[in-house]
């Protein structure tokens, strides 16, 4: 039997190895080359890679360390990362999460040698990533919800496509579950995500939040139509009550009939190529709005570089390479993500690809969401209490007014530092 | 007699039942790790691979960074243990042994710390890490493990047993305290000592909210962190995630029944007296 | 205890070798003893009394990510983040769904390793080290680990026990996606988990009752359930307080399994206060608020201790 005999010796040692191991926990080292820390999240960190090979002997005195977080986790974990002082030296953020990372100061305003990325890029989307008139962020791949449906099923059903109203596409969910049968649903709506929610509310004719974005605006006529039809999809027995933890396997349920339409971006078209057999039959659509074809929130995902990173130049150059129109086009082939330069749209295998047309005409009815760091939370609470109103505990005008209290005590902050002009 | 058998041999089935139940989720752990990618998610749920595949270890050491994770838990999971003995064996014995004044205070003091879970100071602990730049380091995950006052209590508990009139003796002969503690001490606290260190080698790598808030980068990761987010982003893969369980689990069960006589012991020691 | 002679024998020969010292007197071995216990005190100081006194304080603050970014954007707001805190659902849900965990599971893991540690105690049973190693092995296995693999065994569909339900003619569960089911699904998990843990000390005080009793009682005509109200149950009466005090502590810190298993959902119902305290802190870098979560769980807790040692105290089980 071996005892553990602490003596000083020991102890120096162990001590010493904890410094040196913390030391080296930052995966840095010093031999002439540059190493970048890359974070990218799900599919694209998956994939990624496939594209640094070429990077790195265009650039040989550059290695790039790609790490993947989950995409549930990532926005937390680009925060803990900056309340530790780690994060990389730059990484792929969603969106709408940069004007939060701008306001604390987290990501590097682009340098005059790379604005000629701004050019062939989508307004909007551009738009996202200028906070306070200056750009801090280079879309990397642009993207928005559309829905994937079962074509052959919406067939059998009597319809040859996608009604463009609330209205219609309810009455073809209601012909599809006859024919799925009353086992089976006709969308998936999981309650944990906000997107879908949010997609109905941009449609209205109201803004999201009201008085310079320092208050909710949930309780709007135009929002709680879209929490009524959100609703009624439950209700109606169109929708299961069910999160995404619950659905072990989108694909196969897909497959299955499960569910024939499944609200999504462009990442499924990749999965569902890969993954479904030809007899499933499957297309992609616009969203119908409350009166002809609505909007969707522009998503997709910049590229940012910390202002933490020592490691500036080469950070951007890796951005350059990453947004250049050629290098895009093939990004997209192996995730089927948009490319965020519009000039890559031609190539090809972008121009080729039926499931991709909707997206173009999605992209251009897209509206942006509010640019106020607090969204992100915003959100988050709004799908709770929708969550709690399809449970049964909130009609939709009382789950609007619910959503604006808990909107309007995020935003406190906010209003007290516009107040002193700090925001 | 026969009376009596019959009782005898439902209680042992009994038993028997339940101990299959318990072990139930393991071994289907197991099993199913073993199964080909999408076995497992159907109906009814299978209990033995068709055919018997590694592929899914093979996957999480090549592709998903396994091996990285599982060096994390050992390497942390040593030091803590390392640690925690050096800041707590000494301050055990001198609790129970040696005089000092305020020793009593300080030691009620400690008593009534014990309703304070940890938990509370973590905020403020972070952001004091943060000042110190010890987050995401081995350093900053250990820094819990050197305030054990549980340790603390264990070792004292234990040192109370050992006889005044030895370290007397030991006194007599001129021998100073910390040539006391190292010759004579030490080896009567071996028993405790393996206990202890089994306690945080195991605690450490089973570890998880504190490492999930301190770990900021991947490469960090121990494996219930991992294995946490791993589980994030591949719910539908099953068998994979059955593999990582297993990984993780493996090592702390198989320590675990290797030294069970100590950590049992321990175990009463610390909680029926304690 | 040959061990201790031999290394005493050591420490004379040692001692003859080199030019006897006179034993330091009071002040010398007071001196010692500080410096055996100075490491962990301070350790303790710095690492645990700082952070929880500091966490008061914070508790005072808005402490946001902003503050993070430029410590002029922290306002010290009282006892605000406790008043917001006491209006908001969220956090009353987080303490309900806690008090749930508790009320149930504190019971029925109790129970749970009661019955086994009767069962195993009973002389009839053979194997009995096995057995005892068996049941306590989930208790070792890693949080994270088993939780994931419980994920798959309470599947909807493909799910090991709802097969064993619908098995026996019982239309499956949807056991972590519906809020009324979710806390019993958990608290399954968590009862697999730590019943061993209870059940070897039961065990342990289950030994020290004196065989005669149990045959006193027998002689009486008591039949096992009276043997186990009347014997049984006095003899361990203030092991299962202490056991159960420990337990609603545990209970209170519940946070890996709703972190793993659902995230919190279906519908915040397995929010509990360590999770919401998790998220308010390091999802949103509320650090404030999050300081202030702690403090309630922490008041939570030392009620429920104060109260139980106060009930033992009335009873005089507790020595």
């Amino acid at each position: 039997m071996s005892v553990i005999r602490p003596d000083r010796r020991a102890a120096l040692g162990l001590l010493a190895g904890a410094a040196a191991s913390g030391l080296a926990g930052c995966g840095r080292r010093d031999d002439g080359v540059l190493r970048l820390t890359f974070w990218a999240m799900g599919n694209e960190a998956t994939n990624v890679p496939l594209l640094l090979p070429e990077f790195e002997r265009l650039n040989p005195g550059i290695k790039v360390d790609v790490q993947a977080l989950p995409w549930s986790a990532a926005h937390q974990k680009l925060l803990t990362a900056y309340a530790g002082d780690s994060l990389p030296d730059l990484s792929q953020v969603g969106n709408t999460w940069v004007s939060e990372m701008a306001a604390i100061g987290a990501i590097s305003a682009l340098p005059d040698f790379a604005s000629d990325l701004l050019t062939d890029q989508f307004d909007a989307v551009l738009e996202t990533n200028r906070i306070d008139g200056r750009v801090v962020g280079v879309p990397w791949y642009v993207d928005t919800r559309l829905i994937f449906y079962r074509s052959d099923l919406l067939e059998q059903a009597g319809y040859g496509a996608v009604p463009p109203t609330w209205a219609g596409w309810k009455q073809a969910m209601l012909a599809v579950k006859r024919v799925v049968g009353s086992d089976k649903y006709a969308v998936l709506l999981p309650l944990n995500e906000f997107e879908q929610l949010l997609t109905f509310g941009l449609q209205g004719d109201q803004s999201l939040l009201r008085e310079q974005a320092t208050r909710g605006n949930f309780s709007s006529p135009s929002f709680v139509a879209a929490l009524a039809f959100y609703k009624s999809l439950f209700d109606e027995g169109l929708a299961p009550v069910a999160s995404a933890a619950q659905i072990s396997n989108v694909w196969t349920e897909f497959a299955r009939g499960w569910f024939s339409f499944y609200f999504s971006g462009p990442w499924t078209i990749g999965d569902f190529r890969n993954r479904l057999g030809p007899e499933t039959r499957w297309m992609t659509s616009g969203v119908p709005g409350p009166d002809g074809m609505g909007a969707s929130a522009p998503g997709g995902s910049s590229l940012v570089v910390y202002s933490s990173s020592p490691r500036q130049e080469a950070a951007w150059t890796l951005v350059r390479y990453l947004s250049d129109p050629a290098v895009q086009a093939r990004f997209n082939v192996v995730t089927g993500n948009l490319p965020a330069r519009q000039s890559a749209w031609s190539a090809q295998a972008v121009a080729n690809d039926p499931y991709i047309a909707a997206f173009k005409g999605q992209l251009a009815r897209a509206e942006a969401v509010p640019k106020v760091p607090e969204w992100e939370r915003i959100v988050t609470e709004m799908q709770i209490v929708a969550e709690r109103m399809v449970r049964g505990e909130y009609t939709p005008e009382a789950a609007g007014a619910e959503i604006d209290r808990r909107a309007d005590r995020l935003l406190e902050k906010r209003r007290w530092m516009m107040e002193r002009g700090r925001a | 007699m026969t009376a009596r058998r019959v009782p005898s041999v439902a209680l042992n089935a009994a038993v028997a039942f339940i101990a299959l139940l318990v072990l139930f989720p393991l071994l289907w752990m197991l099993s199913v790790s073993f199964m080909a990618t999408g076995e497992a998610a159907s109906f009814p749920p299978p209990l033995l691979p068709s055919t018997w595949t590694l592929e899914h270890y093979r996957d999480l050491f090549v592709t998903q960074g396994m091996g990285r994770y599982l060096w994390n838990s050992f390497a942390l999971a040593t030091m803590a243990t390392g640690l925690a003995l050096l800041f707590t064996v000494p301050a055990g014995y001198a609790f129970a042994k040696l005089r000092f004044r305020g020793r009593e205070r300080t030691f009620q003091l400690l008593v009534a710390a014990l309703v304070v879970p940890a938990q509370i100071g973590t905020l403020p602990l972070f952001l004091m890490l943060k000042g110190m730049g010890l987050v995401n380091t081995y350093a900053g995950a250990l820094v819990p493990w050197l305030a054990s006052i549980f340790g603390l209590f264990l070792v004292r508990q234990y040192s109370l047993s050992i006889p005044d009139e030895m370290l007397e003796a030991a006194r007599i002969d001129g021998a100073s305290e910390g040539q006391i503690f190292r010759r004579v001490v030490l080896p009567t606290l071996q028993p405790i000592i393996v206990t202890l260190a089994l306690f945080v080698f195991l605690g450490s790598w089973n570890d998880f909210l504190w490492p999930l808030i301190i770990l900021t980068d991947q490469s960090n990761y121990t494996l219930p962190v991992a294995l946490a987010a791993l589980s994030r982003e591949h719910v539908q893969d099953i068998e994979m995630m059955m593999a990582g369980a297993v990984i993780t689990v493996a090592p702390v069960l198989i320590l675990f029944l290797a030294l069970q006589r100590y950590y049992i012991r321990g175990m009463l020691a610390g909680s029926v007296k304690g | 205890m040959t061990d201790v002679r031999l290394n005493m024998a050591k420490v004379e020969a040692e001692a003859a070798v080199r030019p006897r010292r006179r034993p330091g007197g009071a002040r010398a071995r007071e001196r010692a003893a500080w410096g055996f216990v100075a490491p962990a005190l301070i350790a303790i100081g710095v690492f645990f009394a700082v952070p929880v006194f500091a966490a008061l304080l914070l508790s005072l603050t808005d402490f946001d990510i902003y503050a993070l970014a430029d410590l002029d954007n922290v306002r010290f707001i009282g006892v605000q983040n406790y008043e917001r805190l006491f209006g908001n659902p969220l956090f009353w849900g987080a303490m309900k769904n806690t008090g749930l965990f508790a009320v149930l599971g504190v019971p029925l893991s109790i129970a749970a390793s009661l019955a086994a540690a009767v069962i195993l105690n009973a002389r009839v049973v053979k194997w009995r080290p096995l057995w005892r190693v068996i049941f306590f092995a989930p208790f070792v296995t890693t949080l994270v680990a088993t939780a994931v693999l419980w994920n798959y065994l309470l599947h909807t569909r493909y799910g090991v026990i709802n097969w064993a339900i619908s098995s026996v003619g019982l239309s499956p569960v949807d056991w972590l996606g519906q809020p009324s089911t979710s806390i019993p699904a958990i608290l399954m998990f968590v009862v697999w988990k730590i019943f061993g843990y209870n059940m070897l000390i039961f065990l342990a005080v289950l030994q020290t009752v004196p065989d005669d009793l149990y045959e006193a009682a027998r002689i009486d005509g008591a039949g096992v359930w009276k043997r186990f109200t009347h014997v049984t149950l006095p003899a361990i009466a203030p092991t299962l307080l202490l056991v159960s005090i420990i337990s609603v502590a545990s209970f209170f810190q519940l946070f890996a399994e709703p972190y793993v298993m659902t995230q919190g959902g279906p519908a915040q119902s397995t929010v509990t206060v360590l999770y919401f305290m998790y998220e308010e802190g390091f999802k949103w870098w509320n650090l404030g608020s999050a300081s202030a979560v702690a403090f309630v769980l922490f008041v939570c807790i030392l009620a429920v201790t104060l109260v139980q040692l106060a009930v033992a105290k009335r009873m005089g089980a507790y020595e």
